[in-house]
């Protein structure tokens, strides 16, 4: 069996417990995939139950500012459940209805991918649990209560320092007690094979419009596409149609927390090393003797010591681009888009915003920059005003 | 025969698990000594990691100590070094594969040898991906230790056609409370894995008194109990060994003398 190699990354570093769980599901995916019903039954509910197309909207008044480059922005902050966390989890909770799975279980870190599945389970009648480290119930106790209110159950994870790699593993040990009836839902494009393949297939759709929308627009393809990394779900999703067009360059914003030269930071191809972990080979924060670092970020969803292994190897390959962003460009990005454009981006996807606004300046009139705003940030109102110094209760 | 599979010959065996440095590299040294003692064949020392995904809360609470006291894989290689003088029998260490990748395999393979570790057995190593290990363990005579599941159904055969010095098999109890159909699981997988290899069979998680020990120890060559120890060193301390001495001559004593099935 083929194991998921990208690169020197990737793989299937998982107890033999799960070992066949994974290669059940490989088969079983490679198997759907090709499947026509099973692909007009999730197109239909892309398009009719989360909203697909998403837009490509013409910031003019960000680009006239910014006075360079033209900016795109790929609005999956509209899609239903309200992020691109909603394209992955349609497709991965039908594939486990089509597998006689009756309960699928997820891990979340900003609590979008956790709702998206409580949403999806809700709708193809499955039980749900999702778990969540306690720092992020504590940042997004709205997302708890929205997850409760679709039906799933919430598990605070109190272990290590209870963010979103905790909420990992929890889930992890969760599948290796119940395989038979419950499939597990890994929201971003890492863990062990085949789930970085799976997410990366079904987050393809965002680059595949964004190419197709551009090119009746513009006639052309972008020359940056800009998406927020944290395991790299809708960054890999944004990029994968580009990868063979040499001409697009492809940069994904990492969470650099207070700084990439601070211990406060998340930011894993900046001060990450080679390592296995979460079933993956990758890139890691860890120290010297491959202890995962406790990282921070102000961004629940992008607070995660590693990266999808496909990431992993657009770097080594000089691909794609990685550059870090910190919480207080990423809070000012915040602002900026809400106040020019009127669109309030989720705080992870602030960071690809920031970012754009250093180069944006520095490019070509006719240059094209494409950000993928990857969800919507109603979610961290409160925790910006926190963050500002605002007394705000929710 | 191997030195680990040669201490499968003295009847059933008794495999207590401890994390290393937990709670300080000193109680972890008078552990071992004291588990020698209470008639252990094997001993395994967890090289404590930050996110171990196969562990149970008890071991992750005491990886969490470990580390917060400050142990490391050159520790505790230090302390084996230190030990070896005087224990004879084979020790070996756990781990998951990324404090040994991040160290480097074949120096860690190599420092494995050089102080006296027979073997290793690393959880989140599967068949599939064991190959880049084995060659560091191969070239300095570490052996690794093959873990077969419940789960495993078609694999077990070349997993264990494979394994060297015994297979570890992963049982479940206690998890779902079906104590007995998961005791018929571990028996057959050790009945089907038996059809290829001699290699001895040892069974464990969730293992947590000598009655359970008495039961597994009817069909398999081997009893590890790694959780129900590590329990009593959080439990008590610096003030653990005694504790850990009473309750793994209990064991011990459960194992050797398995009531006929």
């Amino acid at each position: 069996m083929e194991n998921g190699r990208f690169g020197r990354h990737g793989g299937q570093y998982i107890p033999e417990t799960l070992m066949s769980a994974v290669a059940t599901l490989a088969q079983e995916y490679e198997k759907w995939r090709a499947n026509a019903d099973f692909n007009n039954e999730l197109n239909a509910l892309l398009a009719e139950y989360a909203g697909r197309p998403s837009g490509l909207y013409f910031a003019e008044k960000m680009t006239k500012d910014l006075g360079g480059a033209k900016i795109y922005l790929k609005r999956e902050d509209l899609n239903h459940t309200g992020s691109h966390k909603i394209n992955n989890v349609l497709g991965q909770v039908l594939l486990a209805k089509k597998m006689g799975k009756t309960r699928v279980i997820a891990e979340t870190g900003a609590g979008q991918h956790g709702v998206a599945t409580a949403t999806a389970a809700a709708l193809m009648d499955m039980e749900c649990e999702i778990f969540m480290g306690i720092e992020d119930t504590e940042r997004q106790a709205l997302n708890v209560y929205r997850m409760e209110l679709l039906g799933a159950t919430v598990h605070k994870v109190t272990s290590g320092t209870g963010t979103l790699k905790d909420a990992v593993s929890a889930t992890m040990r969760e599948w290796a007690t119940r395989i038979d009836d419950t499939h597990y839902v890994l929201g971003s494009c890492m863990g062990p094979h085949p789930f970085p393949t799976i997410v990366r297939d079904f987050q393809a759709v965002i680059g595949r419009e964004i190419k197709e929308q551009l090119f009746r627009k513009e006639g052309k393809l972008p020359d940056v596409v800009l998406a927020c990394v944290g395991g790299g779900s809708n960054a890999i999703g944004s990029f994968y149609e580009f990868i063979g067009d040499k001409s697009v360059k492809l940069i994904g914003c990492e969470a650099a927390g207070k700084g990439v030269d601070t211990p406060q930071n998340a930011a894993t191809i900046a001060n990450g090393t080679v390592g296995v972990f979460h079933g993956m080979k990758s890139y890691f924060c860890q120290d010297e003797f491959g202890q995962i670092a406790p990282v921070y970020s102000i961004s629940a969803g992008l607070d995660y010591p590693g990266i999808g292994p496909e990431h992993a190897n657009l770097f080594d390959t000089g691909r794609a681009q990685y550059v870090p962003v910190t919480d207080d460009e990423a809070v000012d990005a915040f602002e900026y888009l809400s106040k020019t454009e009127g669109i309030i981006p989720a705080i992870e996807s602030a960071h690809a915003v920031a970012y754009a606004r250093k180069i944006a300046g520095k490019m070509k009139k006719d240059e094209i920059v494409v950000i993928t705003v990857s969800g919507r940030g109603d979610k961290d109102v409160a925790a910006i005003a926190r963050y500002k110094g605002v007394n705000l209760h929710e | 025969m191997s030195k680990i599979s040669d201490a499968f010959k003295n009847g059933k065996a008794f495999i207590p698990f401890i994390t290393g440095g937990d709670p300080s590299l000193s109680v972890t040294e008078t552990l071992l000594f004291k588990l020698v003692e209470a008639g252990a064949d094997i001993i395994e020392i967890g090289i404590p990691f930050s996110d171990p995904t196969a562990e149970g809360p008890v071991i992750q609470a005491a990886d969490e100590r470990a580390l917060a006291a400050g142990c490391t894989t050159d520790k505790l290689l230090e302390l084996v070094k230190k030990v070896r003088k005087s224990i004879k029998i084979p020790l070996l260490f756990m781990t998951y594969y990324n404090p040994i990748f991040v160290y480097g395999a074949e120096k860690f393979a190599g420092k494995c040898a050089q102080v006296g570790i027979d073997g290793l057995i690393v959880p989140d190593l599967p068949f599939e991906e064991r190959e880049e290990l084995l060659v560091h363990c191969e070239a300095f005579g570490v052996e690794l230790v093959s873990m077969i599941a419940p789960t495993s159904d078609e694999r077990t055969l070349k997993i264990a056609k494979e394994s060297k010095g015994f297979i570890y098999c992963v049982s479940s109890l206690g998890v779902t409370g079906e104590r007995k159909n998961i005791g018929n699981a571990a028996k057959s997988m050790i009945e089907t894995a038996k059809t290829v290899t001699d290699t001895p069979c040892a069974v464990g998680f969730g293992i947590s008194d000598a009655a359970q020990a008495k039961e597994i120890a009817k069909f398999a060559d081997g009893v590890i109990v790694g959780s129900a120890i590590v329990k009593i060193v959080g439990q008590y301390g610096e003030q653990s060994p005694s504790h850990v001495y009473e309750f793994a001559k209990g064991i011990k004593d459960a194992v050797k003398t398995p009531c006929k099935s």
